[in-house]
């Protein structure tokens, strides 16, 4: 009998020899006469042991890494595919507590099964949810979601049964559910590990929501960074097709629903919700002025729901198990899990889904381990590229909504980014700016010109040049910034620099001979 | 997705409106146009503007506006290899900076640009979401995690012996 051995084909573990490890395990087992049946999985999210091996036995799936293709010959030679000791052995793979520790609800299938595998799929309790929401109808379903507490998990963390509760209510006609999956924030890599491990969640939620709020079609607008992601999504829609989960008669309900997978093309601000809608429609991702909302006027200006990719994942598990269970998880405002991912400078890096509510420091010393320097963690940026700066002071704040807006932070997607004390904070402030330039649309001036005038200064503090003049000069046009840009972009670019100038004034002032 | 015969000057008409054709039924099909386009022509070569705006009943101006705003569009075909390096915050933590330095300084070119022997684009790219094994590059299609200079010289020359 064949030992099935599992080699995960997600884009991270890619990066760091997957397919290389896989090839040569198949190439080896022939060699060698091993009867093995190797299966490709996502992620489990450890990507310090990437790429992590298992090989499935009676004892559970016995986990190798990180097995690089180098690797190989010695692990079989040492009896890997009976689970035997090995310096590279880290043992059952869901016992070990940097997993066993966490509270995985969206991401309870990544990494466990083949993310085109149906049957799995359907095994581990997938489509409970969509048939459940068949069965209660459009109000109970909205009412599910919002009962639930869930909120967006793309950054805004706008309750999300709210928002469709306003798409149901909209005069008759077509409506649209518009999948952000345009993930460009530093840091965040949860909706490329969800589609690339579970993609049938994402659809599954996508059409839950398409039977709440009335909608027959839906958009991915899937970043083309996400190549791998792109292929597996594709397939999954497709497949999703032909076992009716999608089209005319979804799971002989008679309701009918279908999703089209679309790619942007390198624009930050696509993530942003109008934006990606005007990109939808074929045109320059330039913001529209709000109201009306995309709820109201949307995609082709019929009413649409847009969500991020985490959030409509999510939904299915909340349908399946009820919204009282999925609001046990979590504190105050901020219900259910949120997956965390761990970036930058860290040593153990990856994806940690668990109850709002863990601080900053537990996240950052029991999962991650540390900087990967070795040298103390200096400040973290959390929420992506217009997030705040953290200093050590602020560690202890709980990962949640309230907590971190009290101190002028955010959460975002959940994106959390290590840097150690090399890190000069007057080029990240810098950075900020130079970023916000690049990716400004240009429709409003406070974001268009504020930061390329933002980058100057910085400069110009950088050589100690008229230095208390131009920080004020900074000071002030982020605060023309924050008021007065008509999105996020522009609105938030400014929460990078002055945290920095206020945490790190030392780094603003120690360049230069000016004063 | 190698652009190194991509036509510099006209374009061949028939071949552009083939791919209109295949989208033309879509909701707002033109970024899905402009991708096949770059993926059959290495880039969106200026003289197919025009093409395309005259097919779809849209302004030169309006495609024009299009290609120009989106960083993945390119009118110009790219060196026989892409390599896109990640500049944003997480790659930046764990070195990125001195890896652009080294590989700015090795190919004598500045991101954006392509070497004289047309055997490399190098190219910023802000995310891969790589990021739990930064720094990332992305060499065409193939993606790298954990760079290292050494692992960047390793990349670029094995494929500079592939191609010769």
């Amino acid at each position: 009998m064949s030992t099935r051995v599992w080699v995960p084909r997600d884009a991270g573990a890619l990066a760091l020899g997957a397919e290389a490890t896989a090839r040569r395990l198949r190439a080896e087992a022939r060699a060698t006469g091993a009867d093995i049946e190797l299966r490709r999985n996502g992620s489990r999210g450890l990507y310090w042991l990437e790429p992590l091996v298992e090989v499935e036995g009676a004892a559970g799936r016995i986990a190798y890494g990180p097995v690089t293709e180098r690797e190989v010959p010695d692990l079989l030679a040492a009896g890997m595919l009976q689970g035997a000791a090995h310096p590279l052995r880290i043992g059952p793979i869901e016992q070990h507590p940097w997993l066993a520790t966490q509270q995985r609800l969206t991401f309870s299938r990544v990494g466990r099964i083949d993310p085109l595998d149906l049957g799995a799929w359907r095994a581990e309790g997938g489509g409970r949810g969509l048939a459940r929401a068949l069965e209660l109808g459009p109000e109970a379903t909205v009412n599910e979601v919002v009962e639930s507490g869930l909120r967006g998990r793309g950054g805004a963390a706008f309750p999300t049964g709210i928002k469709w509760q306003t798409v149901q209510r909209q005069p008759p006609g077509q409506r649209y559910i518009a999948c952000n999956a345009d993930e460009g924030d530093s840091g965040t890599y949860s909706d490329r590990m969800l589609m690339e491990g579970d993609p049938f969640a994402l659809i599954e939620g996508m059409a839950i929501a398409g039977i709440a709020v009335g909608a027959t079609r839906g958009f991915v607008y899937l970043r083309v960074e996400y190549p791998h992601a792109f292929e597996v999504l594709g397939a999954a829609i497709a497949a999703a097709r032909a076992a009716g989960l999608l089209g005319a008669d979804l799971l002989g309900s008679g309701r009918s629903f279908d999703i089209e997978l679309r790619l942007g093309a390198g624009a930050y601000i696509c993530g942003e919700e109008t934006s990606m809608l005007e990109s939808l429609e074929g045109r320059r991702g330039e913001v529209r002025v709000r109201p009306p909302l995309p709820a109201e006027k949307g995609l082709f200006g019929a009413p649409t729901v847009v969500n991020n990719v985490i959030t409509l994942a999510t939904v299915p598990g909340i349908l399946a198990g009820g919204a009282a269970a999925y609001r046990e998880f979590g504190q105050a405002r901020s219900r259910g899990t949120l997956p965390l991912q761990l970036a930058g400078n860290i040593r153990r890096g990856g994806l940690v889904e668990r109850a709002f509510g863990l601080t900053v420091r537990e996240l950052l010393e029991v999962y991650g381990g540390g900087s990967a320097s070795g040298r103390p963690i200096r400040a973290v940026q959390i929420g992506g590229p217009l997030g705040a700066y953290l200093p050590a002071s602020q560690f202890d704040t709980p990962l949640e909504y309230e907590s971190l807006a009290a101190i002028g932070a955010m959460l975002g997607h959940g994106g959390v980014v290590a840097f150690d004390d090399t890190v000069d904070m007057l080029e990240m402030a810098r950075y900020a700016m130079e970023f916000c330039a690049h990716e400004s649309c240009g429709k409003c001036t406070p974001c268009r010109v504020g930061s390329v005038r933002g980058a100057e200064a910085l400069d110009r503090i950088g050589r100690g040049e008229d230095r208390d003049r131009q920080i004020a000069l900074v000071e002030e046009l982020c605060d023309t910034m924050l008021q007065a840009s008509l999105c996020g972009l522009g609105g938030m670019a400014p929460y990078p620099v002055l945290s920095a100038m206020k945490h790190f004034p030392e780094d603003f002032r120690r360049r230069g001979a000016g004063h | 997705m190698s652009g190194a015969n991509a036509p510099a000057g006209p374009v061949d008409e028939s071949r552009i409106l083939a791919i209109v054709e295949r989208h033309r039924h879509r909701d707002g099909p033109l970024l899905e146009i402009l991708h096949e386009v770059q993926g059959a022509l290495g880039c969106v070569p200026a003289a197919a503007v025009p093409v395309i705006a005259r097919a779809l009943n849209l302004s030169r101006a309006e495609v024009h506006g299009v290609v120009t705003f989106y960083h993945h569009f390119r009118s110009a075909p790219p060196g026989r290899r892409v390599l896109r390096l990640c500049r944003a915050e997480s790659c930046q933590a764990a070195g990125s900076r001195a890896l652009e330095r080294h590989l700015t300084g090795r190919l004598g070119i500045g991101l954006g640009e392509t070497t004289a022997d047309g055997r490399i684009t190098l190219e910023a790219v802000y995310c891969l979401g790589l990021c739990a094994c930064s720094p990332a590059a992305m060499l065409d299609q193939e993606v790298h995690g954990r760079l290292t200079p050494d692992r960047l010289d390793a990349l670029l020359d094995a494929g500079a012996k592939v191609k010769a």
